[in-house]
């Protein structure tokens, strides 16, 4: 009994411990993130790796959120004879939740285990190590500028998942179960507000500093070992899955 | 690794990609923004009552939606809302002596207009006003009528009974 207790304790001690140093890393990021920005190279070359290379995963599951969207969507409101507010339902629903969460979630499975494999590589390599006897600041150099890259990306992510979305659900509510393509965008658009764009693109961004500072923090300070390696990505999708789905509670209460 | 100038015009499309997104968002998914369609005309109608109507509810003929509620205003002349419709230019030969309702889509759904054709071979012009409009039906109206009137005749009957009491 006395033994599970002590368990317990250490492994919450061990979260803190956790925790405190990813706040440590935030700040240290936070910190140099002035200098970095002179420098836009390697950022833009960041978000090429975490952004433009996202754009063929985001854009399918896009089109199909979209597309079951409006199937189930048209589902549901025709029991109500009221399939002329699909274009509103379909929106709403993508523009608060299902744009910024599934971004978010595919964008960690996507970028942030291609960026914690590669920083923990660089660590088991020992490329860091090398780094920082050149007197090079691996923080400044290299994940920095994936951080950035990641966080610059996130928004716009969502914005090209929730526009690929609406055109799915009028593919399928329009084309296919020939609901009124006039006031499919009419109802929609009287209905939409400033504010759920707002919405959509704030979680954007709260999510994409989430994922993306999980991922470099991940990777960074992998074990350097190739089971450390795999650890720190699988690591980093669990908890940025999880954190994505916290943040997503706290900021839709905030903002509703 | 690909050369440089190929990650600056994927990163460079990416990014307009990302930015046309949120524009397109802004402009056409809310009210704020302008329609890309304009191959279209106006009519305007004159309405004592509106009741719910709003911008962008459809118009129709015959159930078929032909147009937009594009903008109400009220007039502080003639003291009525004037609506006007935006109606797609496939549909130009309405005859000009059609008149417009408004009526409610369901038991709870929106409003729209409908109008009625007439018999006249000359079709409205752009930005002409439909000869007749008729109100929409308010609930409230409907039943405060009926309340008012049930109670006129409940009152009067008690005060037809109660006269004779009274002469006694």
């Amino acid at each position: 009994m006395n033994a599970i207790l002590r368990d317990f304790v250490q492994s919450f001690l061990a979260f803190l411990e956790r925790v405190g140093l990813l706040v440590r890393f935030a700040l240290r990021l936070a910190v140099i993130l002035p200098s970095a920005l002179m420098r836009p190279r390697p950022i833009i070359e960041q978000v090429y790796n975490t952004g433009a290379m996202s754009l063929v995963i985001i854009m399918t599951c896009g089109l199909f959120i979209g597309m079951v969207l409006g199937m189930q969507g048209y589902d549901l409101l025709t029991r109500f004879g009221s399939e002329e507010y699909l274009g509103t339902a379909t929106a709403v629903s993508l523009l608060r939740e299902l744009g910024p969460v599934v971004t978010a979630l595919l964008f960690a499975g996507r970028a942030g285990t291609a960026l914690a494999a590669e920083l923990g590589l660089m660590r088991a390599t020992d490329q860091i190590a090398a780094m920082e006897i050149m007197a090079v600041d691996p923080m400044r150099r290299v994940v920095l500028p994936r951080f950035l890259g990641g966080v610059i990306a996130m928004p716009l992510l969502v914005s090209i998942f929730i526009v690929v979305g609406l055109f799915g659900a009028q593919l399928v509510g329009v084309e296919l179960f020939g609901v009124d393509s006039g006031s499919f965008w009419s109802q929609m658009r009287s209905s939409v507000e400033l504010g759920d764009i707002r919405e959509g693109l704030v979680k954007g961004v709260v999510f994409g500093v989430a994922c993306s500072l999980i991922a470099v923090y991940e990777g960074y300070n992998a074990m350097p070992t190739a089971e450390g390696v795999g650890r720190a990505t699988t690591r980093t999708v669990v908890i940025s899955a999880v954190v994505t789905l916290i943040l997503d509670y706290i900021l839709t209460a905030l903002m509703l | 690794m690909r050369s440089t100038r190929a990650i600056d015009i994927s990163t460079g499309l990416f990014v307009l990609l990302g930015f046309a997104a949120i524009l397109f968002m802004v402009t056409q998914i809310t009210n704020r923004g302008f329609s890309l369609r304009s191959d279209s005309y106006r009519l305007l109608a004159a309405f004592e009552n509106i009741g719910g109507l709003k911008p962008g509810a459809p118009v129709s003929m015959a159930g078929v939606t032909i147009g937009r509620v594009e903008d109400i205003q009220y007039d502080m002349k003639l003291y009525k809302a004037i609506v006007t419709m935006r109606i797609s230019d496939k549909y130009r030969a309405i005859p000009n002596d059609s008149d417009a309702s408004i009526y409610t889509a369901g038991l709870l759904g929106g409003q729209y207009i409908g109008l009625t054709p007439g018999g006249s071979d000359v079709p409205y012009k752009d930005g002409e006003q439909v000869i007749m409009a008729n109100d929409a039906i308010v609930l409230e109206n409907l039943i405060s009528k009926y309340l008012f009137n049930s109670a006129a005749t409940k009152s009067g009957e008690s005060a037809a009974a109660a006269a004779p009491a009274a002469q006694e």
